[in-house]
């Protein structure tokens, strides 16, 4: 298992490395640059600018200098941003988008399985058609427009909710439920779908032979092995959930770093494309390897360290 | 001993071949259609889908209105006789736009959600099925295809082809396999240990056969929900797409635009948002129920 680790955590080094040079090279195709505006900067300006960012420095240069710096966690000075690094809008921007998404995670997690389980115990009944109803709005509906109708629901008409910003518990509610309305009415079908296979299989009638309670069947028994597509999803979402959500985050005025994957690209901040997306990668990769080991967990017989025998 | 009656009993004529098979054998997929047909749901998304692909080809040239003609006199409209989902801000007739719309929005989702079945089951399923090395390298391409910025190799796509649904088309199969790899592979992780394909490898199953036959029917389950999370999660990435200046460029609209331009005007013509989020609704109720059935038809457990 420790070699395992070693071998995965340096598999995510050299990913990591991939990426970022994939990025590299991907953003300096693109047309247009970070100083490239309408309003032509007379040349000295822009040669004294390109200098100070090293930009008139040949790529390779720039690439290599870009890695020896990010292997000191440094992502540089964002272009677009005077006076602020990288390392300060992911500072400033991250712990709030992770609050929100931790928080809508959460409520993904929780009600999509339990949801999940009681329409899965309660097949083609008014719970199952119920659960189902609801994650098909949840599937269809996006959310900039579960975002909107909240808003004027609860803040318009109501006035129960504050329409935007952040820093009170109350301003969390709406975006939380507008994030997770996805994943929870994807993780409600995936758990009734795997659900009612595992349920129908032999090894639960004997639990249920045997007159185990029914949590006993269901939660030591059957959920477990339910639960398997669910992590898989569970890694990818971790980290775009965490990492903030640009329309969720632009519709309620909420200061975190979901934008900055947008705007950045747009604005060709080039330091501040690394910087995110380097961040946003290794918090994917180590959620899928948190995931691979989690499979062993669920599944003792899954052997993802070792080979084929 | 008693001795029984001769009355009481009579010889069965023997029938002429009592070997002979009364129902036609019936393959896997010819089981599951039938299967499919017995279910109402699945049916009914399935008529659905067929009349919305109907509309979408004909619709539009049925109209008596073009998709682009404005009329500023009669911007706003709610819907009335003339125009039965009302009008735009420049007066063009909605139900035309919806079902012009219709043909970009099942087109995107027709196209990602074959990717993502094509490509995705079977990237996960070989990756998951050789495991040990061959599973690290293919999921760690994966995973570098799911870091990279979506929106910046869109730019650059766009700007080496020319902007479009073709283009489109191309972003969207980059990425929209991926989810459905990782969610295969797991499931056949877990599958192939299991004793029914030890048994398969013992009669000397060819991989080929074992990965289509025995591993993927019993991981239809997870792929058919994810199949139906693919198709709305891409109909909203062409309108965000659009909204960014990346996707189809105006006057043509995808319900994703109609829906995002409709939103913009939620409070005095809620009908702008309401006929297109109705048509991505039932869609994907449609999809939902029709995915339902195929689950239950394609899974190799009920088969009689």
């Amino acid at each position: 298992m420790l070699q395992y680790t070693i071998r995965r955590l340096l598999a995510i080094l050299v990913t990591l490395l991939v990426i970022a040079t994939l990025t590299f090279v991907l953003m300096h195709c693109i047309p247009g640059g970070p100083f490239a505006s309408e309003k032509e900067l007379p040349p000295p300006i822009l040669q004294n600018i390109n200098a100070r960012y090293h930009l008139d420095w040949p790529l390779w240069k720039q690439y290599f200098d870009y890695l020896a710096h990010l292997a000191r966690w440094d992502l540089g000075p964002s272009f677009k941003y005077e006076s602020m690094t990288v390392n300060d809008i992911i500072n400033n921007g991250f712990p709030v988008s992770a609050t929100l998404g931790g928080i809508a995670l959460g409520i993904a997690v929780i009600f999509g399985i339990t949801a999940g389980i009681i329409a899965s115990m309660n097949q083609y009944k008014w719970q199952d058609n119920l659960v189902m109803f609801l994650a098909t709005i949840g599937f269809s509906v996006p959310s900039f427009i579960l975002a909107s109708l909240f808003i004027f629901v609860f803040s318009y008409k109501l006035g129960w909710l504050p329409a935007a910003l952040w820093g009170s518990p109350q301003q969390v509610i709406m975006p939380a439920l507008a994030l997770s309305a996805l994943p929870t009415a994807f993780i409600a079908r995936m758990v009734r779908s795997t659900m009612l296979e595992v349920l129908a299989q032999d090894y639960i009638r004997t639990a249920w032979a045997k007159g185990l309670s029914g949590g006993l069947v269901v939660y030591r028994h059957a959920l477990k092995n339910a639960l398997l597509p669910v992590f898989s999803y569970l890694g990818p979402l971790t980290a775009q959930i965490l990492t903030g959500s640009f329309v969720v985050e632009r519709i309620f005025a909420i200061p975190g770093m979901g934008r900055h994957f947008v705007t950045s690209i747009a604005n060709r901040d080039y330091t501040t494309i690394m910087g995110v997306t380097i961040f946003y990668s290794i918090i994917l990769l180590l959620a899928n390897f948190l995931v691979d080991i989690a499979y062993a967990y669920l599944d003792p017989r899954i052997k993802v360290a070792g080979g084929k025998e | 001993m008693q001795v029984v009656p001769q009355l009481d009993f009579e010889p069965v004529t023997r029938k002429a071949n009592p070997e002979k098979i009364i129902r036609p054998s019936t393959t896997y997929w010819q089981d599951a259609w039938r299967r499919l047909k017995k279910h109402r749901l699945a049916m009914a998304g399935l008529v659905i889908i067929s009349f919305l692909l109907v509309t979408a080809a004909v619709g539009p040239v049925l109209s008596p209105y073009s998709y682009s003609d404005q009329s500023l006199m009669e911007t706003n409209q709610p819907p009335s006789a003339k125009h039965w989902f009302g009008t735009d801000n420049l007066g063009r007739d909605l139900l035309t736009r919806v079902l012009y719309g219709a043909r970009i929005s099942l087109a995107i989702g027709f196209v990602t959600s074959l990717i993502s079945l094509g490509i995705g089951v079977t990237y996960g399923a070989v990756a998951g099925f050789f495991g040990g090395r061959v599973d690290n390298v293919m999921m760690r391409i994966v995973d570098i295809l799911y870091g990279l910025p979506f929106v910046l190799y869109v730019i650059l796509l766009m700007v080496i082809l020319e902007p479009g649904l073709k283009t489109i088309f191309i972003a969207l199969g980059i990425v929209y396999w991926l989810n459905m790899a990782r969610i295969v592979r797991g499931e056949i992780l877990s599958l192939k240990e299991r004793e029914f394909i030890l048994a398969a490898r013992v009669t000397g199953v060819g991989t080929g056969r074992i990965i289509w036959r025995h591993l993927v029917p019993n991981a239809m389950g997870p792929i058919i929900v994810t199949m139906t999370l693919v198709i709305p999660e891409a109909i909203f990435t062409e309108a965000f797409l659009s909204y960014l200046g990346l996707g189809v460029s105006a006057p043509v609209a995808s319900w994703g635009v109609l829906a995002s331009e409709g939103y913009q005007a939620i409070r005095s013509y809620p009908w702008q948002l309401f006929f297109p989020a109705l048509f991505i609704s039932v869609t994907m109720l449609a999809f939902n129920f029709l995915g339902d059935g195929l689950r239950d038809a394609l899974d190799p457990r009920m088969r009689k």
